[in-house]
């Protein structure tokens, strides 16, 4: 018995009477490693293969930088009508009590159940010259489907549950106590909100900000529909690498590929460097 | 009070317009052309083989990462060692990855110029562009969906009853499956739900390594690109509406698993809201 206690004492982990740790742990590095880090390491080692001179002689093609523009300008965008809707609409889901107030709730998570190629189509259809809201916009004379427009609305639409579902449990945990004694004091709804609610939503609203902001940079299926696609204009940076696939450039798909990584390792190195500040400043 | 009256129909009108509409124009383009040529298209044996293909790739990532989502929770909520949080951070890799890199990654290793892609054309073995890349890619894509679920939960349930089961002289099986797989059972379920939904429905991924022959190697979603690419539009959404009908099961499904079941699904809410 001794012995194996002795055993089981190691330096990297705490004992433990539980069994399994070194089959489970073992199953789950291998799936990681066969699937996701080995794969990406290949990437990277190709990557590596074509050199500084290669691998900038692709990113800094003229349509390899007008396409990442286009993605971070669009996933910005949306990302930000989310911060404002997606806000709203977690407010109003959490806070009050109407009517269907559990159906909407429930219609949140559409745009994870929904496959993106069919929201891709849907999307297209409505935004269209003579689609439903295409023909009212058209009257406008806005065009929406076809032109960048059409990618922030497709990531508009894919996004806004990461939001939504990061705010909601802590817009339910706001304490009322506070917002109650600004209430009696005096204060306006609007100065509780931007006074007291904001300040601790904050920094989760940046956390579903970054959420919203990756996965709109990656997003594939739901934008090349509406999307027109035009090089350097409204085409993203993972229609470029199909593209690339497709005429078999692999050494092109593989530099944009790492590009796109980099771009996205740097985005959320940067916004959690941000909510790490915010959360000093006001102490949440 | 007339501001909060407001700020509801705002954010109803929101949704109206960026989630329920998309919803509605599935059917409505579907059924554009009466129901008749809908069940036609629907009847096309290519819609058939697209559905067989979709099922048996979830049948196969789902299940394997059902098995992964169990082993990364047994060894990251029962245990406490150096670099559990790093793990964590690499299960959900692959949600900050566009699926287009995920199938991309699958022909840098399997595809003819690919890592291993001389040993495969020597043996005569195709894996990318056919069946064995695109449930790679579909399995890399929904990696985290199970864990992510069951993780916290397990964290959150604690290891009492176990470490009791083992001082009564359990062993290890009896352990999981009489005390740990029944006290996440809700919670599985409802990651394979989420899990089974993305791998049903995954684009992307699948589009990079897919043969693109219609009645071959297309899943519902491909067979939705192939017929709208070469304007069949009704039949492109009447495949569609199969999609949306799946996506609507799962939101009613994890809809009623949050209800019936929401104190073992969501530990931590439980504990902050009480």
């Amino acid at each position: 018995m001794s012995a194996t206690t002795l055993n089981r004492r190691s330096l990297w982990r705490q004992p433990s009477i539980l069994p399994g740790f070194a089959p489970s742990l073992t199953i789950t590095l291998v799936w990681l490693g066969v699937l996701v880090i080995g794969p990406l390491g290949v990437m990277l080692w190709f990557t590596a293969g074509l050199g500084w001179d290669g691998f900038f002689a692709v990113i800094l093609r003229p349509r390899v930088l007008g396409d990442l523009f286009v993605s971070l300008w669009t996933a910005f965008a949306a990302s930000f009508v989310n911060v404002f809707f997606g806000l709203l609409v977690a407010w109003v889901l959490t806070r009050y009590r109407f009517p269907g107030r559990r159906l909407a709730d429930a219609l949140v998570d559409l745009p994870f159940a929904l496959p993106t190629a069919v929201a891709g189509i849907a999307l297209s259809s409505l935004y269209a010259p003579h689609g439903w809201i295409g023909a009212m916009l058209a009257r406008l004379g806005i065009t929406i489907a076809f032109t960048p427009a059409g990618i922030v609305v497709a990531m508009i639409f894919i996004s806004l549950p990461f939001i939504v579902r990061t705010l909601q449990p802590v817009i339910q945990d706001l304490e009322a106590e506070q917002e109650e004694a600004a209430s009696l004091m005096g204060a306006t709804p609007l100065q509780i909100f931007l006074r007291i609610s904001l300040p601790a939503i904050l920094p989760s609203l940046l956390t579903g900000f970054t959420l919203a902001l990756a996965r709109c940079l990656g997003e594939y299926g739901s934008i090349i529909f509406i999307a027109g696609n035009k090089p350097m204009v409204s085409e993203i940076l993972p229609l470029l690498i199909v593209a690339q696939l497709d005429q078999f450039d692999y050494q092109g798909a593989t530099a944009i590929g790492t590009l796109m990584l980099g771009v996205s390792f740097v985005l959320l190195l940067a916004i959690n460097l941000l909510q790490a500040w915010v959360r000093k400043r006001h102490g949440g | 009070m007339a501001g909060r009256r407001a700020l509801i129909i705002a954010a109803l009108l929101f949704m109206a317009l960026f989630l329920v509409m998309p919803l509605i124009v599935v059917f409505a383009e579907a059924l554009s052309a009466g129901v008749g040529s809908y069940l036609s298209a629907l009847a096309d044996p290519n819609v058939a083989s697209a559905i067989w293909l979709t099922l048996l790739i979830a049948a196969i990532a789902v299940p394997a990462n059902l098995v992964f989502g169990v082993c990364a929770s047994w060894c990251i909520a029962k245990f406490d060692f150096i670099g559990r949080n790093l793990l964590i951070t690499l299960i959900d890799l692959p949600f900050s990855i566009s699926p287009v890199i995920a199938g991309l990654l699958e022909v840098l290793l399997f595809g003819l110029n690919g890592l291993f892609g001389g040993w495969l054309s020597d043996h005569n073995i195709q894996i990318v562009f056919a069946l064995p890349g695109m449930i790679l890619a579909t399995t890399f894509v929904t990696l985290p969906f199970v864990a992510r679920e069951v993780i916290p939960l397990a964290q959150e349930q604690g290891n009492d009853e176990e470490e009791a089961a083992v001082t009564l002289g359990a062993n290890g099986f009896q352990i999981f499956f009489r005390i740990s797989l029944p006290k996440l059972r809700w919670g599985l379920l409802y990651g394979v739900l989420l899990c089974n939904a993305r791998a049903m429905g995954e684009f992307g991924a699948v589009s990079v390594v897919s043969g693109k022959i219609f009645g071959q190697t297309d899943t519902l979603s491909l067979a939705v690109e192939s017929l709208y690419e070469s304007y069949e539009i009704q039949a492109a959404f009447a495949v569609a509406s199969l999609l949306a009908l799946l996506a609507l099961v799962t939101l009613v499904l994890k809809a009623a698993l949050e209800w019936r079941h929401r104190d073992e699904l969501f530990a931590t809410r439980r504990k902050t809201s009480t």
